[in-house]
């Protein structure tokens, strides 16, 4: 039985494994290769960020009564990452091996840290909360579509 | 609700763990200069003052002081708990371990009990504060996380560590008559494989699968590894003080637990998704590679009982286990923690405007990796310094000397990057 929280957790994974296709693409210097994995990466982590901004963390804080929250904390962190995404974008087209691999090891502990908050806390937190509503929910985020980088 | 951690707001301000993470490498240099002053001599016996002296230059100068640094840090964000008064705990902390460690080596090596009684002073008053800050905050915690579970046993150990060191410099400083060979084996085990052992552990089922992107420890791993080898450790004590059949099990027990944790994390670490090799993950493979010499080495001493009384037997067992193990795993840790704060204090300002240095350039690769390099040449160099101490304490103090100095000028140089930056408004 899906609950939010493996929901989510499965696809933090999902945005894990393409992350580190993009960044051994750009290690070897396939910037062909490169190129598209972000762009699929950062596709996939901003659905993330879209499943849980615009259905999770909204029936959270109505759930909670509480906008100012771990939701206020999630939201400024995934606007952190947000900017890290541009920074790596123009060191793709610039074809900045180093300067990819800086952000993106950068970008891994940011994500990783974000990620452990959400699991051990925020989430199971949310499975609690919304339980009664848990399939609408879910639902909710299945809905969202992924947003092709043009 | 317990998730401050990231925001500027609730994070401790960078010179909070940077103080400790900053000085730790000069009790490395410390070491070197040790060895250097001292040679061939200091290998003889585990007793030698000098090669105790050297012990907690390693244990308290370095390890403890990071660690306990990492602590101050982490525990907001594991925790969802920050330390209260982070600057004066951190003050009240870093203070008197300096002055303690530099005071008791200078013991060791002078035999004045006036060292020894003021090393006592300046340590307890730095562990007190310690253990109760961080006691404090995790205990505020609800047990959801078994790094944090491992974090209380070893704080725990660490308090049964610190009780049984200061209760040893106390015979050292007031001449006191106790059984000190028993309580030095307590006070070792106590602090390597408690202290050290259960926060490495802690520590690993969140970074390991953090920094490699692996897949998480197995669950009976993380629920029942830390309290069982705390309850074995317990068990062992008291069959060591008390003398009963159950302290040989509880020992292999304990030997059994950290191969099984050795051995896990290399197997974890070749099904990580990230493959590029990375120098923190190469020092948490050569740490538990040394981890797991160590755990041989004492298999093989228990069978072969030759082996286990010669003179030099517990001495490779420490430097296997302290400077192979411990050393190399928190060098690991320093090179992914100090690039970080340092991006993370210079990105999240208010004030900011533009970019900020990314970790890679905040300490590059390159000099990450020589530091490596080093790093093995004077553990390899004093593993043979053991075995042949005439010519090779010497290149070996040689090897920790410049290790101690490229960790330096590595976690300096980031240092000097957040001061540079820091003051840029645009």
């Amino acid at each position: 039985m899906e609950t939010i929280s493996s929901y989510l957790a499965h696809d933090h994974r999902r945005c894990d494994e393409i992350f580190a296709q993009a960044e051994e693409a750009a290690a070897k210097g396939d910037w062909q290769a490169a190129g598209r994995d972000f762009a699929q990466f950062a596709a996939a982590v901003r659905h993330h960020f879209n499943m849980e901004e615009q259905v999770m963390f909204p029936a959270f804080e109505q759930a909670t009564g509480n906008t100012m929250g771990p939701t206020r904390m999630m939201r400024m962190e995934h606007e952190q990452m947000r900017e890290l995404f541009d920074q790596m974008a123009q060191t793709v087209r610039a074809r900045d091996a180093a300067g990819y691999a800086g952000i993106a090891e950068t970008l891994l502990v940011l994500m990783q840290q974000h990620n452990l908050k959400e699991e051990n806390v925020l989430y199971p937190m949310s499975d609690q909360v919304l339980g009664a509503r848990q399939d609408e929910v879910i639902g909710g985020m299945a809905a969202i579509e992924e947003e092709v980088a043009a | 609700m317990g998730l401050s951690g990231l925001s500027l707001e609730q994070a401790p301000p960078i010179l909070v763990p940077l103080r400790f993470f900053l000085t730790a490498p000069l009790f490395l240099l410390l070491a070197a200069l040790l060895l250097l002053a001292v040679g061939p001599a200091i290998f003889v016996s585990r007793w030698s003052p000098p090669l105790l002296a050297l012990t907690h230059l390693f244990t308290l100068g370095f390890m403890a002081m990071v660690m306990m640094g990492a602590l101050l840090q982490m525990l907001p964000v594991l925790a969802g708990s920050p330390v209260s008064q982070p600057r004066l705990v951190a003050g009240l902390v870093h203070s008197p371990l300096v002055g303690g460690v530099l005071l008791l080596g200078s013991g060791f090596l002078s035999g004045r009990p006036l060292l020894f009684q003021l090393a006592v002073v300046a340590l307890a008053s730095s562990f007190l504060v310690f253990i109760a800050a961080v006691a404090r905050s995790l205990l505020r915690v609800p047990a959801r996380n078994a790094t944090v579970v491992a974090m209380r046993y070893a704080v725990a150990a660490l308090a049964v560590t610190v009780t049984l060191g200061l209760t040893l410099g106390s015979a050292f400083g007031w001449q006191l008559s106790l059984p000190l060979l028993s309580l030095t084996d307590l006070h070792a085990s106590w602090g390597l494989l408690g202290w050290v052992s259960l926060l490495m552990i802690g520590v690993a089922y969140q970074v390991v699968p953090m920094f490699q992107l692996t897949p998480a420890y197995p669950r009976p791993f993380t629920r029942w590894l830390v309290g069982g080898l705390f309850a074995l450790l317990l068990l062992w004590s008291a069959g060591a003080w008390f003398g009963g059949w159950f302290a040989l099990p509880a020992v292999s027990g304990l030997m059994l637990g950290l191969v099984l944790f050795g051995a896990t994390t290399l197997y974890l670490q070749t099904q990580g998704k990230r493959r590029r090799p990375d120098v923190s993950v190469q020092f948490w493979r050569v740490g538990m590679t040394a981890m797991l010499a160590a755990a041989a080495l004492w298999i093989a001493g228990w069978l072969l009982p030759a082996l286990q009384n010669h003179e030099a037997y517990p001495v490779v067992l420490g430097i296997l286990f302290i400077f192979g193990f411990a050393v190399s795993a928190i060098n690991g840790m320093l090179y992914k923690i100090v690039p970080f704060l340092v991006w993370f204090h210079l990105f999240s300002r208010k004030d900011r405007k533009g970019g900020v240095p990314n970790m890679k350039e905040i300490i590059p690769d390159q000099a990450a990796r020589r530091h490596l390099f080093l790093h093995l040449a004077a553990l390899l160099l004093i593993l043979a310094g053991v075995a042949w101490p005439v010519p090779l304490v010497y290149p070996a103090a040689l090897a920790l000397g410049l290790s101690a100095v490229l960790l330096g000028a590595n976690l300096w140089g980031a240092y000097r990057v957040y001061r540079e930056h820091i003051s840029k408004r645009s």
